[in-house]
């Protein structure tokens, strides 16, 4: 193993938290806009300028029940956010200089209180009423936080050893510690929310039990691990997320590789790929299609150019090499781009005979999540492979509600996006348990 | 390259950017680093009385995380020894001739005591003295500084006093802690000053602490009123200077006027010239950012000067004063609008609730397809594409009754102008107005009978 010490440095967030000047001077310039542009682009529309001015006017615990009270993950979304798409691509700064640090003061204010166990909220009134949420991640642990104050009684399944989803297993450190995303699911037990861990869904007969026990139920089931590519050698492929997962878990279990190949250009391909370089291998990203087809964002690509990672592109894995138990390299095959394909992007064909090798010790899979598998078994009806939900995120099923990255089949999927569901949901969810709480009562 | 130099009252300096008598004229080697920098000249803290001074003296007022936008003081005049203060004021002299050495005073209201400092302060070889009658605290409760100056015919007889002994000019300092500053320049010149300074500090309290409940600075548990300078007192500074140098008395007198308060860059002290200061005191700026700040206000006020074609500080000196009137004499058919560059526009719309929430509701949110929208958004839409759907607030201008508030809102320089437009009401002023029609200024229905005369519709 090389220098802890500092390999664990690398992989500490990336950006420092702002100290209390520093935010105070950054609150200061925000303008107030009135019916401001930030808070439309907040896909949970926090009331952003009045947030910043209690950060102005030392009000920390008022700015950060302003954020929690519109989005209960605010400490999370605070560092994960594509904020150059959301609020703060949209402040009105953007045109004369530069926008306002959103996403980092939205993260002191969170942090202010969260670090000194400040509790900003409480259930509410019981109600009487049950509901079991599944999975933990963002849309799990909004929807539950949302209920439990509104007084129900809410059980949150999760089938994994911790709670918190992605953040806690799927986002690097470098953008999110895990403390932070335990944090979201100890407040919301606060809320007297029942979090069991190690308990998994797994068919219709349990959903069944599910909703003869409660009054409702949410899937926030999230999406699978990384699809099989299908190329020999596909055993030697580490899964990206797996690898993301060990980064921030067990980090003494990563490989020691160091000429890492990553398959794949999204955000998850560029996490693992982060991680890998900043634990001093050298990595190359291999995708199919061009810059131009890229689904990363644009500041993504740009931080892992700005991080030494190389890419290839028009470039498509055809075979994992291996040799004494070792990899060794990828065979590749290089790609034209041709007319349209189904999703409207030029679609990639292989050059007969332009194969060749880039050398390597290991070869990371992030080539995208799984859809979720559980919902054919569980009798939902799916619209290309996520869950079938209308605009009160209900699904085909009565009483059974899901959101998150399992109903998210347009768009990208984003932590903030399944906070939002979370909030739909749960105002779906009242609405339908006080109707039948005044029916039973009538 | 403009030239600076002034001469005020028989005072000569190579540029009029004094230092004005406080902590930052404390001694000799304080004023010798100060002229080192370039510094025209400088009054020396006040001399006089035996005092104690005591710890934590000032309070700083910070605004919207700007510090220092002002100062309060609990201090009093100089605590070195009298001798020390000569001593050290006479090598300065001799150390820099065409510096500009003015000694601050302070004494007994009493004409011994005058006398004897006044000896002691020619003896220096400086070439002024100010009479200090305007601190505000400590002094005046010993029946010094603003006791003084707050009561005019004690200012006319101690300024009495040591006109009537001493050949060097005599400057006296007014105190802002009274109704009307006129009185006291009136007292000042009946005594034979001959020369006014202003303002000292203000009477305030700066605040209280929420972390302790104490009143800033608290000095062992208690606070009391300090004296209150910096950038904040500028506008009221200005306001005086120019009753100064608009009333007959003064200006019969031709006393020159020494300006200060919330003096901070070659800006502001164009702004105490152009209302007719013949020259410029400054202190806080130096307490808050030393004394190096002097090479910008000189090569500044220079530059300004070149540009405009202002050979010399008599070409500028009193120029904005023409215009100073009383609201009586102004054009009430004077009529301005607001109007917005929507190039520049930004769409904080910050006018618009300023308009909406304060104002005369004469703003309107127009979408992008030239629709008139209410604010608030779709809840459904979102990301950074919102930018592009938002409406831009157009000022309807009939209703516009200029007054001005959108226009100290923008935050975008030059977005919103006020903009004179033709109007159909008659140019006449208030006193024109109720000398012909007297019962307009007493009766509401001659008022309202008017505006209708003049089509005057207010919303
Ligand atoms: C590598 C990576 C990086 C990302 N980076 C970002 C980013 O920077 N910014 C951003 O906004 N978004 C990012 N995302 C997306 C974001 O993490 C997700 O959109 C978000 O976590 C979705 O929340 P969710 O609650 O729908 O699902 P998840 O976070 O996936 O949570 C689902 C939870 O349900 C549990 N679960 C699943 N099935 C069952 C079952 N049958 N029984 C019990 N429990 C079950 C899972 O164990 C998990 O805890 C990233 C995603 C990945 C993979
Ligand atoms: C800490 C402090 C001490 C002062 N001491 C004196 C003094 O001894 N004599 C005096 O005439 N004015 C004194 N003043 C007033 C200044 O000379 C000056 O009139 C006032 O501060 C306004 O100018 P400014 O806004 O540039 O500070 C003092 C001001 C301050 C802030
Ligand atoms: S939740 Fe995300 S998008 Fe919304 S304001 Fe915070 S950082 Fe921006
Ligand atoms: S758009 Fe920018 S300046 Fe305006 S309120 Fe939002 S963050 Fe502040
Ligand atoms: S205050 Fe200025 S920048 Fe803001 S909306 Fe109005 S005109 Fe535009």
């Amino acid at each position: 193993m090389t220098d802890v010490p500092a390999a664990s440095r690398a992989l500490q967030e990336l950006l420092p938290p702002f100290g209390p000047h520093e935010a105070s001077a950054e609150a200061h310039r925000c303008l107030y806009c009135y019916d401001a542009p930030c808070v439309q682009a907040c896909p949970t529309h926090i009331d952003i300028p009045t947030f910043i001015r209690k950060i102005a006017t030392g009000n920390l615990r008022g700015s950060a029940r302003t954020i929690l009270e519109a989005n209960f993950l605010g400490g999370t979304c605070a560092r994960v956010c594509p904020v150059e798409e959301l609020c703060e691509g949209a402040c009105v700064l953007n045109s004369e200089e530069k926008p306002i640090a959103i996403g980092r003061l939205q993260r002191h204010a969170v942090d202010h209180v969260q670090e000194r166990g400040v509790q900003l909220f409480r259930p509410g009134p019981p109600s009487g009423r049950r509901v079991a949420v599944v999975g933990s991640g963002p849309a799990g642990l909004s929807v539950s936080a949302e209920l439990a104050q509104l007084g129900h009684t809410v059980t949150l399944l999760e089938k994994r050893e911790l709670g918190g989803g992605l953040s806690t297993y799927g986002i690097i450190v470098l953008r999110e510690p895990v403390e932070v995303a335990l944090r979201e699911v100890d407040a919301v037990r606060e809320l007297g929310v029942d979090v069991q861990t190690g308990h998994e869904l797994t068919d219709r007969a349990g959903l069944d039990v599910l909703l003869s026990e409660y009054d409702a139920v949410f899937l926030g089931l999230g999406l699978g691990a990384v699809p099989a590519m299908g190329i020999p050698g596909e055993e030697h492929l580490l899964d990206g997320l797996r690898y993301i997962e060990d980064s921030k878990i067990r980090p003494e279990v990563l490989p020691d590789a160091q000429n890492v190949v990553v398959i794949g250009a999204g955000n998850t391909a560029v996490d693992a790929a982060t991680v890998a370089r900043r634990r001093g291998a050298s990595v190359t990203m291999l995708y199919r299609r061009t810059e131009a087809e890229m689904t990363a964002y644009r500041h993504e690509y740009e931080f892992a150019l700005s991080e030494g990672i190389g890419y290839r592109f028009l470039t498509q894995p055809v075979r994992v090499l291996s040799g004494g138990g070792r990899v060794t390299g990828v065979e590749c095959v290089r790609m034209v781009l041709g007319p349209p394909d189904a999703g409207g992007r030029p679609g990639p064909r292989p050059l007969p005979g332009s194969e060749f090798v880039v050398p390597c010790d290991a070869v990371i899979s992030a080539i995208g999540q799984e859809k979720p598998a559980l919902a054919v078994e569980l009798g939902l009806e799916v619209t290309g492979g996520y869950i079938a939900v209308d605009g009160a995120m209900q699904t085909s099923m009565p009483r059974v509600y899901a959101g998150g990255d399992c109903v998210r089949a347009r768009g990208t999927a984003s932590t903030v996006m399944a906070v939002q569901d979370g909030k739909y949901a749960a105002a779906a969810i009242h609405r339908l348990l006080s109707s039948t709480l005044e029916a039973a009562h009538g | 390259m403009a030239d600076l130099s002034v001469h005020f009252a028989g005072i000569r300096a190579p540029n009029p950017f004094w230092l004005a008598s406080a902590p930052p004229t404390n001694s000799g080697a304080q004023i010798h680093r100060a002229f080192e920098h370039g510094w025209g000249g400088a009054v020396w803290k006040t001399i006089g009385a035996p005092v104690l001074n005591i710890s934590n003296r000032y309070a700083g007022l910070s605004v919207g995380g700007q510090r220092l936008l002002a100062i309060n003081n609990v201090e009093l005049i100089s605590d070195r020894p009298l001798d020390v203060n000569l001593r050290e004021i006479a090598e300065i002299k001799r150390l820099w001739p065409d510096r500009a050495v003015i000694v601050s005073a302070m004494v007994d209201a009493s004409p011994e005591a005058w006398r004897e400092i006044v000896m002691m302060i020619e003896d220096t070889g400086a070439d002024g003295i100010e009479l200090n009658y305007g601190c505000p605290q400590g002094m005046s409760e010993r029946g010094m500084g603003a006791a003084v100056g707050q009561v005019p015919e004690m200012c006319e007889l101690n300024t009495h006093w040591v006109t009537s002994i001493t050949r060097l000019p005599v400057i006296v300092k007014l105190t802002p802690n009274v109704t009307h500053i006129t009185d006291s320049a009136h007292a000042a010149i009946a005594g034979g000053a001959h020369a006014l300074s202003l303002i000292n500090t203000i009477n305030s309290v700066m605040s209280v602490d929420l972390d302790t409940l104490q009143i800033t600075p608290s000095i062992g548990g208690r606070g009391t009123h300090g004296g209150y300078a910096g950038p904040a007192v500028k506008p009221i500074a200005l306001n005086m200077l120019t009753e100064l140098l608009t009333d007959e008395g003064v200006l019969r007198s031709g006393v020159p006027v020494c300006g200060m308060g919330g003096i901070q860059t070659w800006r502001d002290a164009a702004e105490f010239l152009l209302l007719g200061a013949g020259a410029v005191q400054v202190c806080t700026a130096a307490m808050h950012h030393g004394y190096r700040i002097v090479e910008d206000m000189i090569d500044g006020l220079s530059n300004w000067m070149d540009d405009k074609g202002f050979a010399a500080l008599p070409d500028l000196t009193g120029r904005a004063l023409p215009q100073v009137s009383t609201f009586g004499q102004l054009d009430l058919g004077y009529q301005a609008v607001a109007r917005i560059d929507p190039d520049r526009c930004i769409q904080c719309n910050l006018c618009y609730v300023a308009c909406n929430d304060t104002a005369h509701q004469c703003i309107d949110l127009v979408a992008p397809g030239g629709v008139r929208v209410n604010p608030g958004y779709d809840p459904r839409v979102n990301g950074r594409a919102v930018a592009d759907t938002r409406p831009t607030p157009v000022v309807r201008e009939p209703d516009c009754v200029g007054c001005a508030l959108c226009a100290n809102v923008c935050p975008v320089d030059g977005c919103i102008e006020m903009v004179s437009v033709p109007s159909t009401q008659e140019h006449v002023s208030w006193d024109q107005l109720t000398a012909r029609r007297p019962e307009i200024a007493s009766s509401w229905e001659a008022m309202m009978a008017y505006r209708k005369e003049q089509g005057i519709e207010i919303h």
